[in-house]
């Protein structure tokens, strides 16, 4: 029963770590850039829905409906007035920039809400499903299902609708897709778009599960950044399971030496796993 | 043979202080076939470069069904009714044949009438549609040299231009595409421009033929009243 506990409670974390990572994934694949604000897009994220219950008494789960446009249109002016720029100079010059506003939002937020510890409590946080002799969270569970769901719910996208398939078309050959039809500055700024709701919504489970502040974006970008090279770089369904993975790896590690094997096993990944440092080349040849 | 459709009119074009395109005039009428030859360097995939928008021109002006379209973003040239089939292919190649195909209708204009316009191609490639559901990248040359004209028909253009077609394929696998342009051109009416090395192929086809040499159109006429000897010279520029 311990086992089966702690596999459980490994993917119920591993979901949440697989949607942190998913809007920076989705950039690095797509736009081909390792994007240093994705960080503090989540804590901004974040403090959208501490701010929207705390301050205005909204149910933390409606917060959503409001965090989730607000944090694409920032995603999608973000590309389309600063990094879309920047990129025409090379991808330094983008990185630089990105690395710049994951400043500017660190300190603003430090400004606006204080260096203030902030969590969303719930009732949900004490309240668990008890299950063939486990006690299972049901936040956790509730988590999950929203990480997991949207996950599913950009696939579907980039499957289905024509703004998906000219994301994925704009990634695998921006001057063939310019020659379909596709405006391709405008494609990666809905990409970026869709990663700032990403993050919006992993900050949401972020403000539920954890403790942050203003300067918790470095935490879990590089959880981010783990969870995009072990899912291979912009391909979702390894997005998914390189959470499912690292989420695993926390657990069975614990407090202690979680952190410490999962980047023991990123290092490996990057030196074994040929479409990974085929990826890495490719990004560094950009 | 009578209105014209697309006009090149003195058209240069400048990398740096090279110049790849120089003084240029094209007349193009509305649903003929029209070749344009030469060697290497030539400067004719310059000229179907800017024709798509993704150079822009120093000197010069391009007008298509009437209106001025230098200068224009690729993708409004691709919503005015204008597609270039790049050499090679350039298929997105992590991407399904169907999901090329359809990324090829992404212009508003196009959407509508997708089912139908992936039914035609389907129709005229019919490997297509038994590959649907690969990757483009596992295909043979010359199929993914069809998965690009179908991608390219999928945005339903009024002119369409190929850059060096048969580039590296089969002889065998370029008189099945030639015949495939045929019929784009005589069941749509579509407006051909051919980009070839390979002349003898492409004259054969095409009404009207222009021989580019460094950059400059340097013999132009009725394909069939061009002598192999004139074509000769003015291909190698030998006087």
């Amino acid at each position: 029963m311990y086992i089966l506990q702690v596999i459980i409670n490994g993917i119920m974390l591993g979901s949440v770590y697989a949607l942190l990572g998913l809007g920076m994934s989705l950039i690095l694949g797509i736009v081909k850039l390792t994007n240093l604000a994705h960080g503090e897009l989540i804590i901004l994220g974040a403090y959208c829905s501490v701010f929207l219950t705390s301050r205005l008494g909204i149910n933390p789960f409606a917060t959503l409906l409001i965090t989730v446009p607000l944090m694409f249109i920032f995603g999608y002016l973000l590309q389309r007035l600063l990094i879309n720029h920047a990129m025409k100079r090379g991808a330094e010059a983008a990185l630089l920039v990105t690395f710049g506003v994951s400043v500017i939002l660190k300190d603003g937020m430090l400004l606006l809400f204080t260096a203030d510890a902030r969590h969303i409590s719930s009732e949900l946080g004490s309240s668990s499903v008890n299950a063939a002799g486990m006690d299972i969270s049901l936040l956790s569970i509730i988590l999950s299902i929203i990480s997991v769901g949207a996950i599913i719910l950009l696939m579907v996208f980039l499957n289905r609708t024509y703004t998906g398939r000219a994301i994925r078309a704009a990634a695998d050959d921006p001057r063939a897709a310019e020659l379909s039809g596709i405006n391709v500055a405008k494609t990666f700024s809905a990409a970026m778009g869709i990663a700032g709701a990403a993050a919006g919504i992993a900050g949401f489970c972020v403000s539920m599960k954890w403790t942050f502040y203003p300067d918790s974006g470095g935490h879990y970008l590089l959880i981010a950044f783990v969870v995009a090279v072990l899912g291979g770089l912009g391909d979702i369904r390894g997005t998914l399971a390189a959470g499912f993975i690292f989420g695993l790896i926390q657990v069975i590690g614990g407090a202690n030496y979680g952190m410490l094997i999962s980047y023991i096993f990123l290092i490996i990944m990057l030196v074994t796993n040929p479409k990974i440092a085929h990826a890495a080349d490719d990004l560094s040849a950009r | 043979m009578s209105d014209v459709i697309f006009e090149i009119a003195d058209l240069s074009v400048k990398y740096g202080e090279f110049i790849a395109v120089s003084d240029v005039s094209m007349s193009i009428p509305k649903g003929s076939i029209v070749s344009v030859l030469g060697t290497n360097g030539s400067g004719k995939t310059t000229l179907m470069n800017t024709a798509a928008g993704l150079c822009a021109p120093f000197l010069g002006e391009i007008r298509f069904m009437g209106e001025d379209i230098t200068g224009i973003s690729p993708d409004m040239i691709v919503e005015r009714g204008i597609s270039l089939v790049p050499q090679g292919g350039r298929c997105f190649n992590r991407m399904s044949v169907l999901d090329n195909l359809m990324a090829g209708s992404f212009v508003k204009r196009a959407r509508g009438n997708a089912k139908r316009s992936l039914d035609r191609v389907f129709e005229l490639f019919p490997v297509l549609y038994e590959k649907r559901h690969l990757p483009a990248g596992s295909l043979s040359g010359g199929q993914r040299q069809m998965a690009a004209i179908g991608r390219s028909l999928m945005s339903e253009p009024q002119l369409m231009l190929f850059d060096e077609l048969s580039l590296g394929l089969a002889p065998v696998v370029i008189k099945d595409i030639y015949a495939a342009i045929k019929r784009i051109s005589s069941e749509e009416g579509t407006t051909v421009i051919l980009v070839e090395q390979d002349t003898a192929r492409a004259m054969q086809m095409s009404d009207y033929t222009y021989i580019m040499l460094k950059g400059s159109v340097v013999l132009e006429g009725a394909s069939s009243e061009l002598s192999a000897e004139e074509v000769r010279k003015a291909y190698f520029g030998s006087r």
